[in-house]
């Protein structure tokens, strides 16, 4: 039995990004806030000291900061005729785990979608006709516009003191920006990023080519930044230890460096870490629920009650959550009936490696979102008239940083160990680097997430089960995007290149990105979404799922971060401006 | 009639006046009381942490031994709800408590005794209205025979001058509000002067920096070099109100009294504490010592460990970053004779304050666990004599001393 604790106005699941936010701007609204992470605390000085921040071994290859799968795991199948297993060690993305989630050990890549983003199917079905899409394929438009949440992605920007340059102000192409992008309101709060010589020579070969190079948008600091909460960040060091780290100087805009401070202030906030939420309480209606209950970790129950329960852990577990309580009926891959599960998508990134003749590159010094891009080829934003194929992605050289023990660059032909490996790996260290394209992952029928009917978790509880393979659709947009990178890559004049687009089946053994999305899709229709436009269930009208990448109906070809921080604010102005004022279903 | 009787209440307004100024119930009496106990920061030593305000029970740690602030809620059993407001003058201003028990002066009261028996009163009228707690304090857990409060008559003798404030003539309002904070409430010297071996001010030495507590609380006089001599006014106002400015962040003992007390001030009294401490005629202005030589071993593997540990958030020029990282070049702290402070931050880290209108409250890491006594005493040599610093050169003996003092201490 359960423990009662005295009732809260709101009880927030997960303390990363969204959690964070909403966290704040309900306590800032007056109302008694609580947070429940599964996680531990974690604090910038204390918990990534710069003196062992950058320990590669315990962070990228132990993934010190991630999920043990003895907490968590899931089970995987790439198709329904297969038994799906349980991941066992986390590899081919990598959730997070402890106060500020993915928002700590991300890489600071803050990108807007396009406009024609947010209407796909209606956008793809205008330009191409409706035939053009596969039958499988289970795309629809957001229920929300760009229009719509460019102040929240300004906001949320501003909130991050994101490092780049406009391309888009107000209408007006400017340049040396993403000549593609949505309009903004505002340019970047703070300058690109100083970009190091691979990605010059990139951006160099991209112009040459008849490409619109410009520096990648970075939530890592060009410049020393005091966000709109008073927060203050500092200045980026290019020390390349972004990806899978915490950031130690307080130059990655994560919860830690952005919100908490701010946050922890309000005597009406608290948070409960350690404690991972089991089930969201409804009442005997089913209409409405009354809290969460969770366990700590003497695996002592204890019930929250609250008036509003804002689901905000990474996207598979907010989609697991709901399976769970049982909110909103579960998706069935085999009738396509059902919505919680439903339109889960992933990334389809691919490469070029490139060894370049008497080049230094200093790959080291780099950040988590450095680097020059083009956007030629993603979204709709080129013509896929007769290709075969819709989406793209972004490409270009994006510089995270060549650590010692995962960055062993070689050319072809190499031993892959002893005295000639060691010897090839120290002439080419510094003149070989990867080029990436960064894909969309459309939705299809058969790519959903359901509890699992075999395996269960240390509580009990079924593991939630993925299946997932990239279609047909994809692959063809993968290889199309990596020839056109390619051709840049041989404008570089490389000595040797290898250009690897993306071959199924997806295999969750090799990492490829951590941006899981859908599952609990945002939309206009109940019969085809989990959330409305205000990520408010639509069947527990005081359950929200604000902004996690779950909600998105299918993933675009860039990181979601941007967007999952932008619906936060977008969801949490609805709860204060509309919901708080008349509770109820706001669509 | 009616102008004559109007005539009559403004009289009985004139006199009334002195007596509703003396009214303990007075909500405009009270409301001064509070601010002055913030000006005291009395809420700093008593009240615990997670405690109840005003309930004591924090322990404080001085050179003879741990002394627990007293409750001073109005509990009569366990606060202070039985004492007149002769005691609590008395208490406050002499040193007295109820029945004339002598007090340690880790009670301020020979700061507090510059104080108007007006003020004391009126922080006596706050103190009646807080919550009533009942907590019984040993306050006195000093060793024999410092347990003997009579000890205090002698020590009370030789270092306790009891006096009002006086205002100075020739100065400003604004500057004698300033000292009188300084000196009397806000008691900045109980921590900030030097003190003798019995632990009495070194009243020729006032505000030039004192050791406590493991905690060296730098030099409040305008001294260039070595005191807040090269701190604008405003940049004084920002540290006191904000907890950092683009020369340093308070961490330790200030940060509380930032916390507690400074960052609650009216900006009024604040920029007097300020015109005050950049004119306060203290201290002397003191030759700087030659700076240690690039060449000397030390420096030399101070640089390359700095390189490593500390230019990543202080920078390779050692400017830091303004409300993050601190100053080192031409910092007074950096500077300050008594490296006591610098050190203890390099051994064990520390967490800047907080403040509502700069939340970060960044920190720093602890480098016990990775760096050795005589890599700390060459890194902060060289960050003492390095980008036109100069101070005398850290010992390897005396961070093994500190290293030592900090392992033992709560």
């Amino acid at each position: 039995m359960a423990r009662k604790l005295p009732r809260k106005d709101v009880v927030i699941v997960g303390l990363g990004w969204t959690g964070s936010i909403l966290a704040y701007e309900m306590a800032k609204a007056g109302l008694d806030v609580v947070a429940i992470e599964r996680g531990p605390w974690r604090d910038t000085a204390t918990d990534f000291p710069p003196a062992y921040a950058q320990d590669e071994l315990r962070y990228a290859v132990r993934l010190d900061l991630f999920l043990r799968p003895q907490q968590d795991t899931l089970t995987f199948r790439n198709n329904a005729s297969q038994s799906a297993l349980p991941i066992r060690s986390f590899s081919g993305f990598l959730p997070g785990n402890g106060v500020g989630g993915a928002g700590v050990h991300w890489n600071g890549q803050t990108w807007r979608f396009l406009p024609t983003d947010f209407k796909l199917r209606s956008h793809l079905e205008e330009r191409y006709g409706k035939d053009a899409l596969p039958g499988d394929m289970t795309i629809q438009d957001w229920p929300v516009s760009y229009d719509e949440l460019e102040p929240y992605y300004d906001r949320f920007e501003k909130l991050c003191g994101t490092s780049g340059k406009a391309g888009n102000l107000k209408g007006t192409v400017q340049p040396g920006g993403n000549p593609f992008e949505g309009w903004r309101s505002s340019d970047y709060p703070n300058p690109p990023l100083k970009q190091g010589l691979a990605a010059t020579l990139f951006a160099e070969a991209a112009r040459k080519t008849g490409h619109t190079p410009f520096p990648q948008p970075a939530s890592n600091m060009s410049e020393a930044y005091t966000n709109p909460l008073g927060v203050k960040l500092g200045q980026c060091t290019y020390c390349g230890f972004c990806e899978r780290f915490g950031c130690g100087n307080y130059a990655k805009s994560s919860p830690q460096t952005c919100v908490l401070p701010a946050l922890m202030r309000f005597p009406n906030f608290s948070a409960q870490t350690d404690s991972e939420v089991t089930k969201i309480n409804l009442d005997s209606t089913g209409k409405r629920a009354t809290g969460v209950t969770y366990v700590d970790t003497s695996g002592v129950e204890w019930e929250q009650p609250a008036d509003i329960v804002l689901v905000c852990a990474f996207s598979l577990f907010n989609v697991r959550l709901m399976l769970l309580s049982g909110i909103g009926k579960p998706y069935d891959g085999a009738t396509g009936q059902g919505v919680v599960g439903r339109n889960y998508a992933y990334q389809t990134t691919s490469g070029v490696s490139l060894i370049l003749k008497d080049k230094i590159l200093n790959p080291f010094i780099a950040t988590g979102a450095h680097g020059m891009i083009i956007d030629d080829y993603n979204g709709d934003n080129f013509d896929h008239s007769g290709l075969g194929f819709v989406g793209g992605g972004y490409m270009g050289a994006g510089q995270t940083g060549a650590r010692p023990i995962s960055t062993r660059p070689v050319p072809e032909g190499t031993p892959k160990w002893g005295a000639a490996w060691k010897k090839a790996t120290a002439e080419t260290y510094q003149s070989a680097f990867n080029l990436s394209t960064h894909g969309s992952s459309y939705s299809y029928q058969d790519c959903y997430l359901d509890l699992d009917p075999t395996y269960k978790d240390r509580l009990g509880r079924p593991l939630m089960r993925m299946t997932f393979d990239f279609h047909d659709n994809e692959l063809k947009m993968s290889a199309y995007l990596t020839a056109r990178l390619a051709e840049i890559a041989r404008a570089m004049d490389p000595v040797e290149m290898k250009a690897s687009p993306r071959k199924g089946p997806y295999n969750v053994n090799i990492y490829q990105t951590t941006h899981n999305t859908g599952g609990t899709v945002m939309g206009a229709d109940p019969a085809n979404s989990v959330v409305n436009r205000y990520c408010q269930s639509w069947d527990v009208h005081n359950v929200f799922v604000p902004g996690g990448a779950s909600v998105f109906p299918q993933n675009h070809g860039y990181n979601p971060t941007d967007t999952v921080g932008a619906l936060a604010y977008w969801t949490a102005d609805a709860i204060k401006n509309r919901y708080l004022k008349n509770p109820g279903p706001l669509v | 009639m009616m102008r004559s009787s109007l005539a009559v209440a403004a009289l009985l307004a004139v006199v009334a006046a002195p007596a509703a100024a003396q009214d303990s119930q007075s909500f405009d009496r009270i409301e001064r009381g509070r601010a002055l106990a913030v000006l005291g920061d009395c809420g700093g030593c008593h009240t615990a942490p997670g405690g109840k305000p005003f309930a004591g029970g924090l322990p404080l740690a001085t050179p003879f031994g741990t002394i627990v602030a007293a409750n001073i809620t109005p509990d009569r059993q366990t606060g202070i709800g039985n004492m007149t407001d002769a005691e609590f003058l008395s208490a406050l201003r002499e040193g007295r408590g109820q029945g004339g028990k002598r007090l340690y002066p880790a009670m301020p009261y020979p700061a507090y005794t510059k104080m108007t028996d007006d003020d004391v009163l009126a922080i006596r009228a706050y103190l009646a209205t807080v919550e009533p707690v009942s907590n019984a304090v040993v306050s006195n857990q000093l060793p024999f025979p410092l347990n003997i409060r009579l000890a205090m008559l002698g020590w009370n003798w030789l270092n306790f001058t009891p006096g009002h404030y006086r205002p100075d003539p020739h100065k400003s309002a604004e500057w004698n509000r300033g000292a009188y904070i300084v000196q009397g409430p806000a008691h900045c010297g109980t921590c900030h002067t030097p003190k003798t071996l019995l632990g009495g001010d070194k009243a020729a030495a006032a505000l030039a920096g004192g050791t406590l507590q493991g905690w060296y609380a730098p030099n409040l006089t305008n001294d260039p070099r070595s005191g807040i001599g090269n701190w604008t006014k405003d940049e004084v106002v920002q540290y006191l109100k904000t907890g950092s400015n683009s020369w340093t962040l308070a961490s330790g003992p200030m940060a509380e009294a930032i916390r507690h007390s400074t960052s609650h001030m009216p900006d009024a009294d604040i920029a007097a504490i300020a015109t005050y401490l950049k004119d306060s005629g203290l201290g002397a202005v003191k030759a700087a010592p030659v700076a240690v030589a690039a060449s000397n071993n030390a420096m030399r593997a101070g640089a390359a460990i700095f390189k490593d540990s500390c230019a990543v958030c202080h920078k390779d020029d050692g400017i830091g970053e303004a409300h993050l990282f601190p100053r080192l070049a031409g910092s007074a702290l950096v500077q300050s004779e008594d490296p006591t402070t610098l050190t203890r931050l390099v051994l064990h880290g520390s967490r800047a304050v907080a403040t509502a209108t700069k939340p970060t409250g960044p920190a720093m890491p602890a480098f016990d666990w990775r760096l050795n006594d005589a890599q700390v005493a060459a890194v902060l040599t060289y960050i003492r004599n390095q980008w036109g610093n100069a101070a005398a050169p850290v010992t390897a003996s005396n961070v093994a001393k500190q290293r030592r003092s900090l392992a033992s201490a709560p």
